[in-house]
């Protein structure tokens, strides 16, 4: 049986739906040698913001069971930068659309930023990630009001034509509600999830472990609550999504799909095993031969 | 894949492992390896000791649970490690360097020592430790032909106090150094010292390889990242808080 790993993005093609996932794999550099990056469907670069960030004190990573918490928060060489110096080196050595993941503290900055990546030929789609705290509003997230992430959808919409996919957080109560009222307001597409709030402690010290005190969880453990989101998002949208959380093998990346995940990122799996994403696309056709799947691109929840 | 060939307590819940396997990423002392600990998400990092073309010698602590399992790994069990990483120490031809380790940061010395001495210099060595029942590889780089001093905290063992305490008491002059160990150490060197040197720092890490910015620390030189860019620092560049 041939079988076909081809899906479309809003109009934007990949050879096959194995995303590395924002924060996981920088802008490619470090994998760059160790495998063809050529043969992804995309990458997901590191989130980035209208200035350059440092991020978060360290230790900003605590390992979890089936997984970890990272509190990096954002660090990036700013927007200018990654236009003039990330991109370019980048495309030396991969030649396919990019997803940019773009992420703001005001409306101002996500529309700032979107502008100027909107300039940028190989971005094929723009990742906007709304999990970031609103600083002019009391630092609650984005991403965890309808309004809220309605607005930013709006603001971006206007200064790009270029697909916007809203980057979805999952600590919130309902998150159907916020991602139709996206869709509403012109979101193209969806990610999802976002990492998901939590917490460690050191118990010898009795401090956490982490200097921002909280992090967010990633990895296997989250895949259960990744899937079921995709899932109510599925059911509440008619745009495509690329689903996320904790995706280690062929058998998630079937199992993300069959949830309604029209693509898939791999995250935290790319920081235990680097070659995980390769592996991935080389184990995908013959999963798919067993399970008699012939295209990737039918496989929907019917139920 | 790496094999382990033999693994012997040699201090207080100290394990020296000694692997087999293709150790042609390993350039410079003070690099590290990223081991796959079973039943543990992240790798464990821990530096490379001592390597030839086709072995490998790790010395670690059991602090918590990933090195309580490795500590009970056996013989001709396949291990998962991600070798090489990190840039390691830059020797520099100096008429006294010195080579100074606190508790786990003792073992990348001893590859540097080797190099060192292959270069035709003689370090002296100040290994620190909290007590007599800690202290380990004394006597093998004394095999080296160094003079190496030891300082406990507790006084059980050398100087008693910490490493500067012993370079102090022994009138131990130094034209260039090189440390690995807890951050205070470090600290305290860079301050007591005068001479130029090279720090090897530890970070809490995601990836080991540069991926994740999990482990940066701001430097003169801009944002660096300790698993990639580190974990050996040249003095002049680190900014302590
Ligand atoms: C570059 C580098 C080289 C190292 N070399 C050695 C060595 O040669 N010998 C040795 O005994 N130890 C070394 N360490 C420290 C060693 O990595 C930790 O002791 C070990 O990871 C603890 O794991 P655990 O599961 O036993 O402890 P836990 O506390 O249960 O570990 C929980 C998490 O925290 C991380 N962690 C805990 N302590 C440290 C630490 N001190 N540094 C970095 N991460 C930590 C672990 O990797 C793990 O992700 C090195 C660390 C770094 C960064
Ligand atoms: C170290 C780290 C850094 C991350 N940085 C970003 C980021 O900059 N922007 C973003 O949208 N998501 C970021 N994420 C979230 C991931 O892209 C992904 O949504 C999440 O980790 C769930 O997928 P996973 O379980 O496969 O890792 C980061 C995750 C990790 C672990
Ligand atoms: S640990 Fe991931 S970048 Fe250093």
């Amino acid at each position: 049986m041939e079988v076909n790993m081809k899906v479309n993005l809003s109009g934007v093609e990949l050879d096959n739906p194995i995303i590395p996932a924002s924060g996981t794999f920088g802008f490619g550099e470090e994998f760059k040698d160790l495998y063809d990056l050529n043969i992804l469907g995309s990458i997901s670069f590191k989130g980035t913001t209208r200035e350059p960030r440092f991020g978060n004190p360290t230790p900003r990573i605590a390992e979890c069971p089936s997984g970890l918490l990272n509190s990096v928060g954002l660090q990036n060489p700013g927007i200018d930068a990654v236009i003039n110096e990330e991109i370019p080196k980048l495309s030396k050595y991969f030649h396919k659309p990019l997803i940019a993941n773009i992420s703001g503290f005001s409306i101002e900055d996500y529309a700032f930023a979107c502008e100027k990546i909107d300039k940028v030929e190989q971005v094929g789609i723009i990742e906007v990630n709304i999990s970031c705290p609103n600083v002019k509003h009391g630092g609650m997230s984005f991403g965890t009001s309808p309004e809220s992430a309605a607005e930013v959808t709006k603001a971006v919409k206007e200064v790009t034509t270029k697909p916007v996919y809203i980057k979805l957080s999952p600590n919130v109560t309902d998150i159907a509600a916020i991602a139709r009222a996206c869709e509403a307001a012109g979101a193209d597409g969806f990610s999802l999830i976002n990492t998901l709030l939590g917490m460690r402690i050191d118990i010898k010290k009795r401090k956490p472990v982490l200097a921002n005190v909280v992090g967010g969880l990633s990895g296997p453990a989250v895949f259960p609550v990744a899937l079921r989101m995709v899932y109510q998002v599925y059911k509440a949208v008619s745009v495509p999504i690329i689903g996320m959380g904790g995706i280690s093998s062929a058998s998630d990346v079937i199992e993300m799909m069959m949830a309604g995940a029209s693509a898939v990122q791999i995250g935290s799996a790319n920081l235990v095993d680097p070659f995980i994403c390769k592996k991935i696309i080389e184990e995908l056709p013959i999963k798919m031969q067993e399970l008699g799947i012939s295209s990737l691109s039918e496989l929907k929840p019917d139920f | 894949m790496f094999e382990a060939e033999n693994i012997r307590a040699i201090a207080d819940k100290v394990y020296e492992l000694k692997l087999t396997g293709d150790t042609t990423e390993i350039v410079r002392p003070g690099q590290f390896v990223n081991i796959r600990v079973i039943g543990k998400y992240l790798r464990r990092p821990i530096s490379v000791c001592d390597w030839d073309s086709e072995s490998l010698i790790l010395i670690f602590k059991v602090f918590g649970e990933g090195t309580e399992i490795l500590s009970r790994i056996k013989k001709g069990e396949k291990m998962d490690i991600l070798s090489g990483l990190g840039n390691g120490f830059t020797v520099i031809e100096t008429d006294k360097p010195l080579l100074v380790g606190g508790g786990v940061g003792v073992p990348p010395l001893y590859g540097l020592a080797k190099k060192l001495i292959e270069n035709g210099l003689k370090p002296n060595v100040v290994l620190g430790f909290a007590s007599a029942k800690d202290v380990f590889y004394k006597d093998e780089f004394e095999s080296l032909g160094l003079k190496a001093y030891v300082a406990t905290v507790d006084g059980t063992m050398g100087t008693k106090g910490f490493v500067t305490d012993a370079i102090k008491e022994n009138n131990i002059e130094c034209d260039y150094f090189y440390a690995c160990g807890p951050n205070p150490m470090l600290k305290a060197l860079c301050s007591e010292l005068e001479c130029s040197g090279q720090l090897s720092l530890e970070e809490r890490m995601g990836c080991g390889f540069g991926a994740c910015m999990g482990c940066s620390i701001n430097t003169a030189k801009g944002i660096k990242r300790v698993c990639h860019d580190g974990p050996v620092f040249f003095k002049e560049d680190l900014l302590w808080k």
